[in-house]
């Protein structure tokens, strides 16, 4: 974990000079699907700090990002506030007010305890945003105008346009990779990762755990509900499917898909999800049944998700671990598994107490 | 006169129907070398990990430094100045050496939400990483793997994190288990050097190191405290010889 190849930097600098021309040129409904893109590695990267940093699955992320999205309709259709600054603010409010009430209840627990608190929760924030009639019920809202920042009437930045919005949304997705990597080098992060290791030795060693895995939750509350914003500004609709499980269980999806523990592989897991899922469905009625193939393919064979074999030194040998792990499947499939990593290592546990 | 730093009063903890420590109360001074003897089970593991705050009791109090630290969480504790190691290695496998002693120098950060600055550049939290990893033997293997060590390696890794946190109380569980010779007296040595100016408890089955380390010893047998003193008045102790010498020797 602490010796990362120059490879992946480089690759993602790459990428971004990439996707951050891409508009100029591009065809205009691929530009669409790449602020897509773009949204949902914020919200990947959000979730990875807690599973991939902190070692906290949570099952319930789409509620924060999803309640952001819903207040942010209710402020622009019922009390038509449009001013983009307001907006989000109310979004990183209402984000990380949701996460700090189910964080503070859920890191009482780890484990599998956590996914199914965190699920439950989730759900009850579905539940709230579908069952009041104030909302807009099971079909969902559209918005009536999209946020906008003008000062002294002079229109700075209007998110319905979709170039402008793209970018807006590339900067906020180098941001939160900026803070996120400030974050986790800092002392903070080091105690996140002992946590993710061996929770019991971080606590005995003088760190009040519980208190950093609710600024864990707080944090990546925060950076969801700025994705929620940016979610509903870019599709002008939202709906309950917005935050129920199935969506959070998709976060998780890009997370694994990507890479866990790192901070490019959400954003690439976004990037193959999307692509997928939007080939897929042009080729057949059965696109699910394809994504799905894909996603056991890559934790079949990339255990480390699709930066896998980049992250390791220079890639190359990577790249061979990968072909040496394909090789092998069948063994694993069947259970003939060889004694796997884990295994060696001494107990992990809290020991004695 | 000399000072309690740690005081145990009617201390007890069950586990279902069974009695793991009964009533135990102790005194333990600055400054001393205090081991606590015992047969497997007699539960030595149990009372240290009341005292850490791993484990709270079921029954009595702690007083440490005058203060009743009962309630007090096994992470407030520990910056209060009680450290401990644990008999089964509990490191953090995926860090190098340096950064298992980092996590714990950390602690001694005030304040908690330190999110800006790398960590790398706390000079002072790296001069008290490397120290201890210094203290323990491990200053060589600094940048190595931690599941890599060999276990005697592991165990010195241990007794390096915590010193990272730089106690004034160490709680020492079985530091020379599994341990061969030299590294054993490798550690033995970094006892003796650390009783200069500090509190130990120590738990240990060897005995030639406890009676070559300890200035007080407990001996424990089925929960309850069977006789405190110093290490002339255990080894001559009938008590202790029928209940659990004789056995070791029996052995
Ligand atoms: N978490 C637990 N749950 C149930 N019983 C326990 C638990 N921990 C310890 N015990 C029991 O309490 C008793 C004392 O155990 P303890 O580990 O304190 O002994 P010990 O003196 O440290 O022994 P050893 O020399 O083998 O380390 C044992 O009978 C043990 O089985
Ligand atoms: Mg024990």
């Amino acid at each position: 974990m602490s010796h990362r190849s120059p490879l992946l930097p480089l690759l993602f600098a790459l990428v971004c000079i990439g996707i951050a021309l891409y508009p100029l040129v591009g065809d205009a409904f691929y530009v669409r699907l790449a602020a897509k893109i773009v949204v949902l590695g914020i919200l990947a990267m959000s979730l990875d700090l807690l599973v991939g940093f902190a070692g906290l699955v949570s099952m319930g992320h789409a509620a924060f990002s999803g309640a952001a999205a819903y207040v942010v309709a209710a402020l622009i259709n019922k009390a038509g506030v449009t001013d983009l600054p307001t907006l989000l603010a109310a979004s990183l409010a209402t984000a990380g007010v949701t996460a700090l009430a189910i964080g503070w209840i859920s890191v009482r627990t780890s484990g599998i305890y956590l996914i199914m608190i965190t699920l439950a929760l989730g759900q009850m924030v579905f539940f709230f945003f579908h069952d009041v009639s104030f909302w807009g019920g099971a079909d969902g809202v559209n918005l009536d105008a999209k946020p906008v920042l003008a000062i002294a009437g002079i229109e700075l930045i209007d998110l319905s346009d979709r170039t402008v919005f793209y970018y807006v949304a590339l900067a906020c997705l180098v941001g939160t990779f900026v803070l996120l990597s400030v974050v986790l080098q800092s002392p903070f992060g080091q105690v996140l990762r002992g946590v993710r290791i061996n929770e019991g030795r971080t606590r005995a060693l003088g760190h009040d755990v519980q208190r950093y895995k609710l600024a864990a939750f707080v944090l990546a509350g925060l950076i969801a509900g700025l994705a929620g914003f940016l979610e509903v500004a870019r599709s002008g609709f939202v709906s309950p499917a917005h935050l129920g499980w199935h969506e959070s269980a998709t976060v998780l999806i890009v997370v694994i898909l990507g890479g866990m523990g790192t901070l490019v592989g959400p954003v690439i897991g976004a990037f193959a999800l999307v692509f997928l899922e939007d080939w897929a469905a042009e080729l057949t009625d059965h696109w699910k049944l394809i994504v799905g193939l894909f996603v056991i393919a890559v934790v079949l064979f990339l255990p480390n998700g699709l930066v896998g074999p980049l992250a390791r030194s220079g890639g190359r040998e990577g790249l061979g671990k990968a072909l040496a792990r394909l090789w092998n499947a069948p063994a694993r499939l069947f259970g003939r598994t060889p004694a796997k990593r884990r295994d060696d290592l001494p107990q992990e546990s809290a020991g004695d107490a | 006169m000399p000072e309690t730093i740690l005081e145990t009063r009617d201390l007890s903890r069950r586990f279902g129907g069974l009695r793991a420590v009964s009533a135990v109360s102790l005194a333990f001074e600055r400054g001393v070398v205090h081991a606590i003897l015992g047969p497997n089970g007699a539960g030595k593991t149990t009372l240290i990990n009341m005292l850490s705050g791993d484990l709270p009791p079921t029954d009595g109090k702690i007083l440490f430094e005058g203060a009743d630290v009962t309630g007090l969480p096994v992470h407030v504790r520990a910056r209060r100045g009680i450290g401990r190691s644990y008999q089964k290695t509990n490191i953090l496998p995926e860090l190098t050496c340096l950064e298992n002693c980092w996590l714990g120098a950390q602690a001694r950060l005030p304040g908690w939400l330190n999110m800006v600055r790398p960590a790398r550049r706390y000079r002072d939290v790296q001069a008290r990483a490397e120290r201890a990893l210094g203290l323990c033997g491990l200053e060589a293997r600094a940048g190595t793997q931690a599941a890599t060590l060999s276990h005697g390696e592991m165990r010195q890794l241990e007794i390096g994190m915590m010193l990272a946190t730089e106690p004034r109380l160490l709680l020492l569980d079985e530091p020379l288990a599994g341990m061969g010779v030299e590294e054993s007296w490798r550690v033995i040595d970094l006892l003796k050097t650390l009783a200069r100016d500090h509190t130990l408890i120590l738990i240990e089955h060897d005995m030639d190191a406890v009676f070559s380390i300890a200035q007080r010893i407990t001996v424990m047998v089925n929960g309850c405290e069977l006789e405190t003193g110093t290490p002339e008045q255990i080894r001559t102790s009938v008590a202790v010889r029928d209940a659990y010498l004789g056995e070791e020797l029996a052995a």
